[in-house]
């Protein structure tokens, strides 16, 4: 399979851009961190090289010149302030603009930036500062070449790099004088000649950009030291550049180049370190998420197989059989933990692309917002977190734009005129539980009721709890904004939510502390692909309940049985749960069980019982969806294959509570008169 | 409209490869193009509150696949299984995406070619099918064979 080359450059482009993006948000923060002046201007950097080497010259130029003002902030020149950073992050916007689709974007768009970008990175009070922030080349204007350090890594040999030819190529560039600095080499007895250990200064007369060379090197530069410093007409740094043994090699013009000024100790304009490889140190693999996918594919039907070979191993009498086929159990199960451990993704990659989105919303509505996340390191599966996005830009936009009062409003309390908003992640069980927290007014119960009621959703006066009320917010087109801004109040938005976390298989709850803010709770299963279900059996067939809903299960005795004839209540030590006989529901066929059990299950504050003729175990359940043509049943969430290669449903908890509850209040009235 | 389906038909092309499926007492002509494989009756997982005409899931190599009656939707009646009776799992589109399903068939006959150029304008009496679900008629062996659309039959 051949990649296109472009592909993985606006790949490894929109990761670089993200990572810029965060430091860039950061620095807004704490100005003065170098590690995140340097770790956006690694970013620029690469983008900028490897934007030249795929033809993206236009990004190439935009990031170059992006790069020199930016320099300036990582010199320490200047510091980074809300001003230069929206404006960075507007000029951010504009390199994906030129990656994805160039014909979109205007030149002159990116010059506004740039100048907008000089204006706030200008040093008012220091007049070398217009000088030091023109030579857009690289190039200083006294400037007569180049002093260039090049330490390769020992093993730069074994990789089929000539460090030879990389030197004749700078001499393309113009004359060079090159010493050889051999104090690491060896004595000839104990030299690997296999290894790189010299090292060169090299002395190049050129007016070439400092882009010319790093392109020398460009293909090795992970794989060694370099070191560019511009060497100046007044002498500077040429008079100490070479000792007077150095080899010259480069014609007598060299010297002339380099008249015998007195050594000014002029500050370094430009000094560029390629050091990338110390940083990681745990090495990486990139790998398509369609071939992860695939392998996830893989694994399922391998633990499928595996099932069938365990219930017929179980079912013979042959030993050695019935012990390879626990080693494959154990394999199998390894291998699927494993699989799911590589589509596990950190939250914190999501979280990221909010901060931005927070830190606009909250300059758009001019109210400061604190944004704080939690829980970064909490792993999930990663079409989770892909199809998490947009429910939380949603819940996000919603926290800030009704959560959080304006701060005039918020003067009038006793809080702080910055809200804040919390996004966190954490563990729960085998859920993982994602929450958005904000310190704002909390809901008001009054006004959704007064919404409902104007909507028809609800009677006027009808008596309910405010948790139920607050579930009209879920309802379609349900909306109290008052009046309709970009961004909420055209009542789409919570109902979406709420069925993509339900597509996903979790749950959203809302909490609130009037005055004190709202918290939306989102709970959510580990993965998508495989969950441990409850076999049982209806008439006969089979169905998979997911063990995370399941809180117990009870007897039916004859008593109950006969008891609930009339009402399908159950008594569980106290309280009165609904129950669901599944043979109704589903026209089993042949007589009951005569022990029929009840599978208590809860989705959120609600439990339902659901009766089953017989509880086989716990199930490895790999989730295949079911097909388009069956879009319409709603009992099920999916299906699965048994043991012995026959399909079984999954139930759809959430559906069969909702269900459940709708005949419970059918029957309420009918049992009161 | 029939009768520029039928022209457009015998432009594109006149031979057409098809298996020949029986189904009551109707034999169809399902495009070769369409069908995966044929295979053997396997036990069914019934759906409850599915529709009629799609009343299972069979496992197909390892993929749940739902097993579609199509007799009831022409309102054949319903027979028992018999040593003739196969499972088409046929490739179709629905709404832009791929869909696989398998048809419950009474028997399967053979692979073969059938012309366009015999096509029989599709009756608007005389017939008790929503016309929707019948492609064109054709002739195959001095029988009529129905082109069933199976987009429509299955949506």
């Amino acid at each position: 399979m051949e990649l296109d080359p472009t592909e993985t450059f606006r790949q490894e482009a929109a990761e670089l851009l993200d990572s810029l993006e965060l430091a860039l948000l950061d620095l807004s923060q704490t100005p003065q961190d170098r590690e995140l002046i340097d770790t956006a201007f690694r970013a620029l950097h690469t983008i900028k090289g490897s934007g030249a080497m795929f033809g993206f010259e236009q990004v190439a130029a935009f990031t170059h010149d992006f790069e020199t003002a930016f320099d300036l902030i990582r010199k320490g020149e200047i510091e980074a302030n809300r001003d230069i950073v929206s404006v960075a992050l507007a000029a951010k916007d504009y390199i994906r603009a030129l990656i994805e689709d160039p014909s979109s974007t205007d030149a002159i768009i990116g010059e506004a930036i740039l100048d907008d970008l000089k204006r706030f990175v200008s040093v008012p009070d220091a007049p070398g500062a217009a000088s030091s922030a023109a030579p857009a080349a690289g190039v200083a204007t006294n400037q007569t070449g180049w002093r260039i350090g090049i330490a390769y890594e020992p093993d730069i040999l074994r990789n089929g790099t000539n460090p030879l030819a990389l030197l004749d190529d700078l001499r393309a560039l113009g004359p060079c004088a090159v010493l050889a600095n051999l104090d690491n080499v060896p004595e000839l007895d104990a030299l690997d000649p296999e290894t790189c250990l010299v090292t060169w200064d090299v002395l190049l007369t050129s007016d070439c950009g400092v882009d010319a060379i790093e392109d020398v090197f460009m293909f090795v530069r992970d794989e060694m030291k370099l070191t560019i410093e511009p060497v100046l007409a007044d002498g500077g740094l040429l008079e100490e550049a070479l000792p007077p043994e150095a080899i010259v090699m480069a014609p007598p013009a060299a010297a002339a180049v380099a008249p015998k000024a007195a050594p000014a100790p002029e500050p370094v304009t430009e000094k560029v370190e390629f050091n990338r490889r110390a940083e990681d140190k745990t090495s990486t693999v990139r790998v398509q998420a369609e071939r992860l996918d695939e392998l996830m594919d893989r694994v399922g039907e391998l633990v499928i197989a595996q099932a069938r070979l365990s219930q017929l191993a179980h079912s013979g009498s042959d030993i050695a059989i019935k012990a390879i086929a626990e080693e494959i159990e154990r394999l199998a199960s390894g291998l699927r933990d494993s699989t799911m451990g590589v589509r596990m993704v950190p939250m914190g990659s999501l979280f990221g692309r909010f901060r931005r989105l927070v830190h606009d919303l909250s300059r758009d509505l001019a109210k400061p917002v604190e944004f704080v996340t939690v829980g970064e390191d909490t792993e999930l599966d990663k079409t989770m977190i892909e199809r998490l996005a947009d429910p939380l830009v949603h819940l996000i936009r919603n926290a800030i734009d009704h959560g959080i009062e304006g701060p005039e409003q918020r003067a009038g309390t006793a809080k702080d005129a910055t809200g804040r908003i919390e996004l966190a992640a954490r563990y729960v069980g085998a859920q993982v539980l994602v929450t958005v927290t904000d310190d704002g007014a909390g809901l008001d119960a009054a006004r959704i009721r007064a919404k409902a009621e104007e909507q028809g959703l609800l009677a006027p006066g009808a008596a309910m709890s405010d948790q139920d009320i607050y579930q009209f917010l879920f309802h379609p087109g349900f909306s109290t904004a008052k009046t309709i801004s970009t961004l909420s109040g055209r009542g789409v938005g919570m109902d979406v939510v709420k069925r993509t976390i339900e597509s996903l298989r979790g749950s959203i709850e809302l909490s609130t502390r009037p005055g004190n803010g709202t918290t939306v709770t989102l709970r959510l299963p580990l993965t998508l692909a495989i969950i441990e279900g409850l076999l049982t059996r209806v008439g006969d067939g089979r169905y998979i309940i997911p063990l995370s809903a399941v809180e117990e299960c009870v007897e039916l005795t004859a008593a109950d049985d006969a008891r609930a004839r009339g009402r399908n209540f159950l008594n569980v030590r106290g309280d009165l749960v609904p129950f669901l006989r599944l043979r109704d529901l589903f026209d089993a066929e042949g007589e009951a069980d005569q022990h029929q059990k009840i599978i208590i299950t809860s989705k959120g504050d609600t439990r339902i019982g659901l009766v089953v003729d017989q509880i086989i175990g716990s199930h490895q359940t790999v989730i295949k969806s079911l097909s388009k043509l069956h879009a319409d049943v709603t009992m099920f969430s999916g299906a699965t294959i048994l043991g012995d290669g026959s399909a079984a449903l999954i139930l759809d908890v959430a559906q069969l509570v909702t269900l459940g509850q709708a005949k419970a209040e059918s029957e309420k009235p009918a049992e009161a008169a | 409209m029939d009768a520029i389906q039928t022209q457009a038909g015998a432009a594109v092309a006149d031979a057409m490869q098809v298996v020949m499926v029986g189904l009551g007492s109707e034999i169809f002509a399902l495009e070769a193009g369409l069908v995966r494989e044929i295979i053997d009756p396997v036990p069914t997982t019934k759906v409850a509150g599915a529709r009629a005409f799609l009343p299972s899931l069979i496992n197909v190599r390892g993929n749940v696949v739902p097993l579609a009656d199509i007799r009831v939707r022409f309102g054949m009646p319903h027979r028992p299984e018999t040593a003739d009776t196969r499972i088409v799992v046929i490739d179709i589109e629905i709404d832009g995406d791929p869909v696989t399903v398998g048809i419950i068939a009474d028997k399967v006959y053979e692979v073969t070619e059938i012309s366009r150029a015999q096509t029989q304008q599709t009756p608007r009496l005389g017939m008790h099918w929503k016309p929707e679900f019948v492609h064109f008629i054709t002739k195959w062996n001095d029988e009529f064979v129905i082109v069933p659309n199976m987009e429509q039959i299955l949506n």
